[in-house]
């Protein structure tokens, strides 16, 4: 399952992470976010042993949402030995984004 | 294969008003909502202050749910896929969804609304979500304290304007014409908010910005003459085009691309297909006119459902009488 990760936790749990991890940026305001992120829970579920998924709530954790430029969500950030991977802007059915995560999952 | 009386494609006013209808005249409807874009187009917006019936407003995602929820109540079956194909073949139309779902439908409700329009420009694409964005309420709490540009002269890019301006230092209108087409309610609040300015007659004629976006060239379209506008967010309403990928090549569209339906009814093309919604509405795209047409798609499926029903019992009965002539004796 997905955890929500903070800015105190982010180095710790990201950057920091032996496997790579796919980072889901949201708000609570975001329409789009809301229907992405059941999706991104089945991905962090069925890839589990692969892929640590976590979630940013971008409300609460500015810091880090402005630090890796981040200003369209739901945007979804593949972080690998602590540097940026890969980055998905905006919500995609399932199999489109197993299809963009194919290299991680 | 699941065997249905209706599919309605798309849960925004249209499919989810289609639904309730249907719903209520126990057609058993499934509606294939979208897996991201269930709800449509007003899960993106906040305050929908002209639709009837709720004097204090209401938020987009909440109408839509409760919509959802009504359709749910009398029977609905709401799937969060997307359709993947579709084969029009009258009496059993053939519908496969993304997640390997299969559907055959007696008569299908295409409310597939549309999707946002681009500018085509180069670097548009790199820079979204980067400092280019389609949607305001998503986005625009990032854009604290900085200069925002809204292209666009319709309601969506005033609102989208007014409703950024509550973030930004300062929110720029660009729009290619003199003249706004937004509703004069929308042009009067507009009128009254300080922080936005405008840039008629004008068009981008380039994005700038490498990883982020620093800013655009604006042309006159009168004059020829361009300037330079340092914004380092832009949100684009320029409008929509009808989302007709998925048949276009089995229905008839009409010059302008929207599908063709017969009069003022929601019949399209092939026997038992109706359609709704923004997909076959170039002119008024309100959330209400929307669900009037799913209604009138809804009414339209039922009383070809009817008639298909009472024919198939007529030529049963028909056939009934044949069996009843009694065998030849001695066979």
């Amino acid at each position: 399952m997905s955890t929500e990760v903070t800015d105190a936790t982010f180095e710790e749990s990201v950057l920091k992470s032996d496997k790579p991890v796919l980072v889901d940026f949201w708000a609570p305001w975001c329409g789009p976010c809301r229907m992405v992120s059941p999706i991104v829970d089945q991905i962090a579920e069925e890839n589990s042993e692969k892929l640590t998924v976590v979630k940013v709530n971008t409300d609460e954790n500015l810091e880090t949402a402005s630090k890796y430029g981040i200003t369209s969500i739901p945007a979804l950030y593949v972080f690998k030995d602590g540097e940026v991977a890969k980055t998905i802007i905006g919500a995609r059915p399932k199999p489109a984004l197993e299809d963009e995560l194919s290299e991680f999952i | 294969m699941t065997d249905t009386q209706l599919v309605i494609i798309g849960s925004g006013p249209a499919g989810y008003t289609a639904a309730v209808y249907a719903a209520r005249a126990n057609l058993s409807p499934v509606v294939i909502a979208g897996s991201v874009t269930a709800g449509g187009e007003l899960m993106n917006t906040t305050d929908v202050e002209n639709y009837p019936g709720f004097p204090a407003g209401v938020q987009g995602p909440e109408l839509m749910e409760s919509m959802r929820e009504q359709a749910e109540k009398f029977g609905a079956e709401v799937i969060y896929d997307d359709v993947s194909s579709l084969k029009l073949n009258p009496g059993a139309h053939e519908i496969e969804t993304a997640l390997g779902a299969r559907y055959t439908a007696q008569a299908v409700i295409l409310a597939t609304g549309s999707a946002y329009r681009e500018l085509n420009l180069p670097n548009e694409k790199k820079l979204s979500g980067h400092g280019v964005s389609w949607c305001a309420t998503c986005d625009g709490f990032f854009f604290r304290n900085q200069h925002i540009a809204v292209i666009g002269g319709g309601d969506s890019a005033l609102e989208e304007a007014t409703f950024l301006t509550r973030f930004a230092s300062k929110v720029t209108l660009i729009h290619r014409r003199q003249d706004l087409r937004a509703s004069q309610a929308m042009q009067d609040r507009a009128a009254a908010d300080e922080k936005l300015e405008y840039l008629l007659d004008s068009e981008v004629a380039e994005i700038h910005g490498d990883e982020a976006l620093t800013g655009l060239t604006v042309r006159n379209t009168v004059t020829g003459e361009t300037s330079e506008l340092p914004v380092t967010g832009m949100f684009v309403a320029i409008g929509s085009d009808p989302r007709t990928s998925l048949f276009a090549d089995q229905l008839s569209l009409r010059a302008d691309g929207y599908l063709n339906v017969e009069g003022r009814t929601s019949k399209t093309a092939v026997e038992g297909v109706f359609a709704a919604g923004d997909v076959i509405d170039s002119v008024y795209r309100q959330a209400i006119t929307a669900a009037g047409s799913g209604c009138s798609a809804a009414l339209d499926a039922e009383h070809y459902l009817a008639d298909l029903e009472s024919a198939a019992k007529q030529s049963g009965a028909k056939a009934a009488d044949a069996t009843a002539i009694p065998a030849p004796v001695g066979s």
